[in-house]
């Protein structure tokens, strides 16, 4: 039996039917048929955000740390581009979210109208689909599609603007399962090129699995059927930024992340592999260095379920297009089927050249004095969190990177950051999202003090709905990766990378009822970092930390993997002329 | 030079380095991409293109399927192999791009244009004008005592030769649809 409903209504069924719980907005005058709807049904919570932006963010925030899409809505004009960072880094970074906008009416389209962006052009690039829906008509059949859109091959962000008179105007509402669409993206790898890489696999002497965040986006599975792949191997596994927790940090074979601010061991072991099995990464700059001496001697296979990322940077001699899960399912399949062989003499060799590497200690530091040090910092918040299972977000900067390095993850979901866009002011709204799908567990957001600024006002949000997110500012009062770039780069020049006239955070927490927590004192780490965990609330935790403490190791710009900068010392001239132009 | 004595558009010591080490030959290729008649495919197509830095040599659109809402989009464009094979896999990743096909390399295929040429002039001009024209076979489609407008078509060196050799003659307008192209033999 057909049902006829106005289009706001529609919008509503369309998201209970696709099994949202929470949507994340802010409301203006062209989506307030839309909230009208919402107001008068219970199955939908609604988290009122403060900006846009925040709203875009905590729906990435809540797909990341559930495999769900997470869901934006948003009113015309500055509601829409206010949305367009977020909508910019959920592409970047792979992350599927239905941004919702309202638009002036279809009549008054083109006329420049109070609140009228042209939001469909504006988001074409950084949305993998958009629709501006001009008839009630098809706005059922266009938001299911939304979600499979969202949701299907290579995740990503999808926009869907809305009329005001669409919203007003009645119209039959289409199942999810009356849905006819074209797009459904291959998932099932080649199983010959499946089977050459299982040979490869038999006679490697320097593997190394390169994986990414398209494991984590692949579901739970992908990252069981790794865990079983390294485990039976007995390769040695590293990850990008995006793919931490898919194989466990406290796994035996786990090198740490890769990367400009990866791992001796990681790095080093990618320069010198023989066989590079890419699964579910992209090659981004962050990893290779410079391009024409990354790993100069090794067969790589890539794994991927987007063609355009195979072959985009680095040749691949095994190419395989599919998704994780179903290619890892083939690939311990055929190669257990071959008789489950290695070469254990060079796997032996190279797991000894890797101890030596392993070695050199390279996040090593010392804590002395009465100055706190980021590293230790973040050493003490892993000592008294490991035990919970945790979410952590980041802001974008040395912090994250110092997050990525001193804390571990066991389980994929665990971890959201901004990876490929580097969007400064993510994280918090991005810790409220994961908060709202994860109302009981431990969230905490490492920061620094220039990014959490970027979105402060969501501390009205995290209040409002008694959200316990815990926001751990490392605070150095610098832009610490500029300042780091410019001490390197631009002969110390610290040209505006300084924090002037930042706020008292624990009065800045105090003013919106939140609790804060000063500390500058390494002897009290431990004691705040304990308040904070048993606080009930959100809390503002500032750590005053060491100034001009470096991010290290570090690939310079334009300088292969095995040419890492491991502390100080060796900074001097590290980038050349070449390498400065990049960023 | 750059103050940081980097060649100009030199990016052989750069991470963002998309030249493949076995080819620096640009090629140009012609592609037919089969879309959902939707608004804005258009858009998205060329966007891709201005967006990552791919050139448009000619691009011709129209409807070629009303009842299954289809058009036809032929772009000819040019690049290294890898950036061909990158700028197929992009178009491919559109959600509304049904299909695409490169009819360089996918055997042999017929490439048309048609152009518009208007020329002016009186006398022994006036007749050469016309006597190229039936060489070229082109149809006189207007004509005033003053003035012809040309119809021509045939492959985009053949329309280019045919401006050439209007442009001495009292060349004053030209339109062209760009390239239009099918595959040879049975599908």
């Amino acid at each position: 039996m057909s049902k006829t409903m106005t289009g706001a209504k529609m919008v509503v069924q369309a998201l209970i039917d696709q099994g949202v719980d929470v949507v994340f907005g802010y409301p203006g005058g062209a989506v307030l048929p839309i909230y009208d709807e919402l107001f008068q049904q219970e199955k939908i919570k609604h988290v009122l955000v403060r900006h846009e932006q925040a709203a875009v963010h905590a729906a990435e925030g809540y797909a990341r740390s559930t495999g769900k899409p997470g869901v934006a809505l948003v009113t015309s004009g500055p509601g829409a581009t206010n949305a367009v960072t977020g909508l910019t880094d959920a592409l970047m970074d792979s992350i599927p979210i239905i941004v919702l906008t309202g638009q002036v009416p279809t009549f008054m389209i083109g006329s420049d109208a109070f609140q009228e962006a042209d939001t469909v052009g504006i988001t074409r690039p950084c949305t993998k689909h958009n629709w501006l829906v001009k008839d009630t008509e098809k706005l059922s059949a266009t938001l299911h599609e939304a979600f499979h859109v969202a949701l299907s091959g290579r995740p990503g962000p999808v926009l869907i603007d809305i009329p005001k008179d669409v919203q007003f105007a009645t119209g039959t509402y289409t199942e999810a399962r009356q849905v006819e669409t074209h797009y459904n993206p291959q998932v099932k790898g080649d199983l010959a090129m499946i089977t050459e890489l299982a040979k490869a696999m038999e006679t490697a002497k320097r593997p190394v699995f390169y994986t990414g965040g398209g494991v984590i986006n692949s579901g739970p599975a992908a990252s069981q059927l790794l865990r079983e792949l390294v485990a039976a191997t007995g390769f040695p596994i590293t990850s990008t930024l995006m793919g931490l927790g898919a194989y466990p940090a406290s796994g035996d074979n786990w090198l740490g992340m890769l990367g400009m601010h990866g791992l001796y061991e990681a790095n080093m072991a990618m320069h010198d592999c023989d066989l590079m099995i890419n699964i579910g990464a992209r090659f981004d700059d962050r990893i290779t260095g410079r391009i024409d001496a990354f790993s100069p001697r090794s067969k790589k296979a890539h794994i991927d379920i987007d063609a355009s990322s195979i072959n985009k940077v680095v040749h691949a001699d095994f190419p395989i297009l599919g998704d994780v899960a179903h290619v890892l399912e083939d690939l311990l399949n055929v190669w257990k089927a071959r008789g489950r062989k290695t070469n254990t003499e060079g796997l032996a060799k190279w797991w000894g050249q890797i101890k030596e590497w392993r070695a050199v200690d390279c996040l090593k530091f010392t804590q002395q004095g009465k100055v706190i040090k980021p590293q230790y910092a973040l050493e003490r918040l892993e000592a008294l969190t490991k035990k919970h299972d945790r979410y952590i977000c980041t802001e974008v900067g040395q912090h994250q990177m110092w997050a990525a390095q001193y804390l571990g993850f066991e389980d994929p979901n665990r971890w959201m950051t901004s990876g490929g866009l580097g969007t400064m002011g993510y994280g918090f709204p991005a810790s409220i999202g994961v908060q709202m799908a994860h109302p009981d567990a431990l969230v905490i957001n490492v920061a620094g003090e220039a990014s959490w600024l970027m979105n402060m006002q969501e501390l009205g949000t995290a209040m409002q709905y008694r959200l316990p997110v815990k926001q751990f500012i490392l605070n150095n009062e610098r832009l610490g990766m500029v300042r780091q770039w410019q001490e390197l780069l631009h002969g110390e020049r610290y040209s505006s990378s300084w924090s002037e006239s930042l706020p008292d955070f624990v009065k800045l927490a105090e003013a919106f009822g939140a609790k804060g927590i000063l500390c500058s004192d390494p002897d009290t780490l431990d004691d705040a970092i304990m308040e904070m965990l048993t606080h009930k609330g959100p809390v503002l935790f500032d750590c005053l930390v060491e100034k001009h403490e470096n991010c290290f190791p570090m690939i310079p710009s334009g300088k292969p993997h095995n040419e890492m900068l491991l502390g100080d010392a060796s900074t001097k001239d590290a980038i050349q002329a070449g390498g400065a132009v990049l960023v | 030079m750059s103050p940081l004595k980097i060649k100009k558009g030199s990016t052989s010591h750069s991470a963002y380095d998309l030249r493949p080490s076995y080819s620096d030959t640009v090629e140009r290729h012609t592609l037919a991409v089969l879309v959902e008649n939707e608004p804005g495919v258009l858009a998205r197509v060329i966007g891709l293109f201005a967006g990552r830095g791919y050139n448009i040599e000619s691009l011709t659109v129209a409807e070629v399927d009303h009842q299954g809402h289809r058009s036809r989009i032929t772009i000819v464009t040019t690049g290294t192999p890898q950036i061909i094979i990158q700028i197929k896999a992009q178009l491919g990743r559109i959600i509304d791009v049904h299909k695409v096909n490169d009819l360089t390399v996918e055997g042999p295929s017929v490439e048309r244009e048609l152009g518009l040429f208007k020329v002016a002039g009186k006398g022994e001009h006036r007749v050469e004008a016309l006597r190229l024209a039936d060489i070229f076979r082109a149809n006189v489609v207007d004509s005033t005592l003053e003035s012809f407008v040309f119809e021509i078509t045939g492959t985009p060196e053949k329309i280019d030769a045919f401006a050439d050799l209007m442009r001495p003659l009292g060349l004053q307008e030209v339109a062209r649809t760009g390239v239009a192209a099918l595959s040879r033999g049975a599908v």
